[in-house]
């Protein structure tokens, strides 16, 4: 039996997954057109960090509202390599300092500073994609955690840490594009990244990075340290009391929500063709926790979800109502929280699996699945 | 701010008729209709490259902010666009064929822009667009306006350094108002010293760059440079600098609602603009700005620009009366709304001229196009792809306008990429 439970994946979620892989690896590049592909292509990176949130809230109890400091710190290490090889001496004679990124010219930056040397090199960059941002959450984390801030205090300061840094680089526009942001992003090692096939195989390979993460996440969540994380966030206390080092579990977790979501950063940047402080402030950062909020923060699954189908509402109702749309979508969060607590997930948990099973439970009259659902059911209350 | 005509059908329907058969000699004589028949046109010959047009008509795209922080300043640009299609489709169109509009908003976020930018020529195939505000929208549409070959009428004053193919540039770029301002301050003022200042982002300092080489070049003195960030409402301290330094002229490149903080605590610290001591001269501030400063708080400042609403003009004239009786008496029309005026405009020229809608020989035709109707007077297209136009100073007065102490006698050749000055 292919859908046959195991330890880490219950029938229904090996269902949901394989739902999820179909949708995203036939079902859209099929149905769409390479623009529209593309479109979901960006909402796909936004899943990333909507994972990452339901590791960190979800499942751990840290509300951050500063994710897009991650995305956006993973983002512009994309970036800026991918400046640099599109400010070659001869792509930018026009400028009075040929060679360098366009930005710094204007801002009268005749030579390219040292912290933007390493990014010449590909596979730097690609580590730095990671490294960086988590190098950064590790830091907060430590500072935060180990003083057992938490709670709402927590999620004022990421808030805090978003703000600074979108002021950060804004105002030092030489060195990191400013308002702009850093823009014009042409090829990766002369592979022209703005072409229709690059765009659909950068998709394919966003969708095969976001099953990857998917897969670290469910292990995360399944595994003794995700129960840990649960009972942490239901009764801290007694989890320390029991002699865990609660601080570290924390640490681990907003680290791998950082990762998560500067790998959607990075490949946001290489779809979309350019990075912006828009999407390192506040308003961003809490655009992502109402993906996660709709998609249902209990499940990884259902973060995915949240995050194509709000993204997808904003792009249609923006497109149909451009005047009123921005109260449609308010209208429709609201909606959802209010009917819905817990997200399309929990929609899905209570009305769709139960009949998906029965199904499977008569193909295969495998036993194991009503458990599944049960413990799922009680996992979702 | 609404979006919606102000008037009933029937009256747009008074004004379309009166444009039509030139209910009045003077709007006959701006608008005066070129009758050309699509059936001249062959849709077959004047699009070969698959864009929307039909027999009937000729679809278009305005992607401007109607949401977000920018929508305040975004929505004059809106409207002045909606106003030249309406006239121009009242006139008979284009080749004979309707202007149709697509808009979309680019909700004062630069992705979003982008990705709107990339719909409008990808899945509806635009045959031009009108639209984009700040530079940081139009630096983020950009490569997609280059990649799919798409044609933009970009309206704002902006920094320069920049010289698309694939854009038309209707506002100023920087040198066309800063140099012949500081010439009439230095000469009519006597100014010697200048302070300058400025929201902290690419345009104020790339402005304030040009205008210090030029301040320099006269043999005058900048004596305090300084930025502040977007939205920034503690001025005090710059205000208590300028008071020690004492110059003649204060500098101004600040923009969006740090505006209001700024000239309102100017005026709290006893700095009475109306006295001239110092004088203070900005490039940031249009009647769209006044309404949120309030004209009482900054009578008696100058600005530098290509357009003012008081301009003296039959063109300007009838251009105000048919914005008012479009979207409302109350509208006021500052510079960056007139320079989006002249974009469909400029557009039809260019695609008459060219006899054909093609991206590539609207290109090519546009240089050299001239517009006699314009408000602000005589413009023309440079082969730079930006405007000849006339650089003017206008006096704030109590009531919210300017009145135009000033203009060049020539009209000021666009220099994207001045010598000298970089």
């Amino acid at each position: 039996m292919l859908l046959k439970g195991n330890r880490f994946f219950s029938t229904g979620d090996l269902v949901a997954f394989a739902i999820l892989a179909v949708l995203i690896f036939v079902i859209l590049p099929v149905g769409l057109d390479t623009f529209r592909l593309n479109l979901f292509g960006k909402y796909l990176t936004y899943a990333f960090v909507a994972i990452g949130l339901v590791l960190c809230w979800g499942a751990g109890g840290i509300l951050s509202l500063g994710q897009g400091v991650f995305f956006g710190l993973g983002g512009y290490c994309m970036a800026m390599f991918l400046k640099l090889e599109a400010s070659s001496p001869e792509a930018t004679k026009i400028q009075s300092t040929p060679g360098i990124p366009d930005f710094m010219d204007w801002n009268q930056i005749t030579q390219i500073p040292l912290w933007w040397e390493p990014f010449h090199s590909l596979t730097f960059s690609l580590f730095a994609v990671i490294l960086i941002p988590v190098a950064f959450a590790f830091i907060i984390g430590v500072a935060m955690f180990r003083r057992r801030v938490g709670g709402v205090y927590f999620a004022i300061i990421t808030q805090a840490i978003a703000a600074i840094l979108t002021i950060l680089i804004i105002g030092q526009q030489g060195y990191t594009g400013g308002v702009n942001g850093i823009t014009d992003l042409r090829t990766l090692k002369g592979w022209d990244i703005r072409t229709d096939d690059a765009k659909v195989l950068l998709y394919f390979v966003n969708g095969g990075l976001l099953f990857v993460c998917l897969f670290i996440a469910q292990l995360i969540r399944k595994s003794k340290l995700g129960r840990i994380l649960i009972a942490m966030r239901d009764q801290e206390d007694r989890v320390r009391f029991s002699g865990y080092d609660v601080a570290n579990f924390k640490i681990f977790v907003f680290c791998a929500g950082a990762a998560f979501a500067a790998v959607g950063g990075a490949m946001f940047t290489l779809q979309v063709g350019f990075m912006s402080p828009s999407f390192v402030g506040i308003v961003p950062s809490i655009e992502m926790v109402i993906f996660c909020a709709v998609g249902g923060r209990l499940s990884i699954i259902g973060a995915v979800y949240g995050a194509l189908l709000v993204n997808l509402a904003k792009t249609t109702f923006s497109e149909l109502f451009p005047e009123l749309w921005l109260l449609g979508l308010g209208a429709v969060f609201i909606a959802v929280v209010l009917a819905f607590p817990n997200g399309l997930a929990g929609l899905y948990k209570d009305h769709v699996e139960p009949r998906l099973l029965v199904i499977f439970k008569r193909k295969a009259g495998d036993d194991s699945s009503t458990e599944d659902f049960d413990a799922i059911k009680t996992a979702a209350e | 701010m609404s979006d919606t005509p102000k008037k009933s059908i029937k009256t747009m329907e008074a004004s379309r008729r009166s444009v039509l058969m030139g209910g009045t000699a003077l709007a006959a004589s701006l608008f005066a209709p070129k009758f050309l028949k699509a059936a001249d046109y062959p849709t077959a010959a004047v699009n070969t490259t698959g864009l929307a047009v039909t027999d009937e008509d000729v679809t278009i795209g305005i992607l401007h902010s109607i949401t977000g922080t920018m929508a305040i300043s975004e929505t004059g640009s809106v409207q002045a666009e909606k106003l030249a299609i309406e006239q121009i489709n009242a006139q008979g169109g284009i080749l004979g064929r309707k202007i149709k509009y697509i808009q979309e908003d680019g909700a004062s976020d630069w992705p979003t822009f982008a990705e709107k930018a990339k719909k409008l020529l990808v899945n509806d195939k635009v045959a031009s667009v009108m639209g984009c505000w700040t530079s940081a929208s139009r630096k983020a549409v950009l490569p997609v306006f280059e990649q799919y070959n798409g044609f933009l009428y970009y309206p704002t004053f902006y920094e320069g350094l920049e010289e698309s193919p694939n854009v038309i540039y209707t506002g100023q770029e920087a040198t066309q108002q800063i140099i012949a301002g500081l010439d009439w301050v230095a000469e009519t003022k006597g100014a010697k010293s200048f302070y300058l200042l400025g929201s902290d982002y690419i345009w104020p300092r790339t402005s304030n760059k040009i205008a210090r080489k030029h301040i320099e070049k006269l043999g005058l003195k900048v004596v305090g440079e300084e930025y502040y960030p977007l939205g920034h409402t503690q001025f005090n301290s710059v205000i208590n600098k300028i008071r020690l330094k004492k110059p003649d002229v204060i500098y101004a490149i600040v923009v969006g609602g740090s505006n209001v903080a700024f000239y309102k605590q100017l005026k709290a610290a006893g700095i009475d603009m109306t006295k001239e001591k110092p004088v203070l001269l900005t490039i940031s501030v249009t009647e769209d700005e006044i309404r949120g400063i309030g004209g009482e708080n900054i009578e008696g400042a100058y600005a530098c620009m290509k357009y003012f609403q008081s301009l003296d003009n039959p063109n300007n004239i009838a251009f105000v009366e048919e914005f008012k009786k479009m979207w409302g008496d109350d509208m006021v029309i500052g510079d960056v709304t007139q320079a989006a005026y002249l974009g469909p405009w400029l557009w039809k020229a260019a695609v008459e001229k060219a006899g054909s809608f093609d991206i590539d020989k609207v290109r090519e035709a546009s240089p050299g196009i001239e517009l006699t109707t314009a408000p602000e007077g005589y413009v023309k297209v440079h082969k730079n792809h930006h405007l000849w136009s006339k650089t003017r100073v206008g006096h704030a007065k109590a009531d919210g306008q300017y009145e135009v102490v000033f203009e060049t006698a020539e009209l000021v050749e666009p220099d994207p990429f001045p010598e000298g000055y970089q």
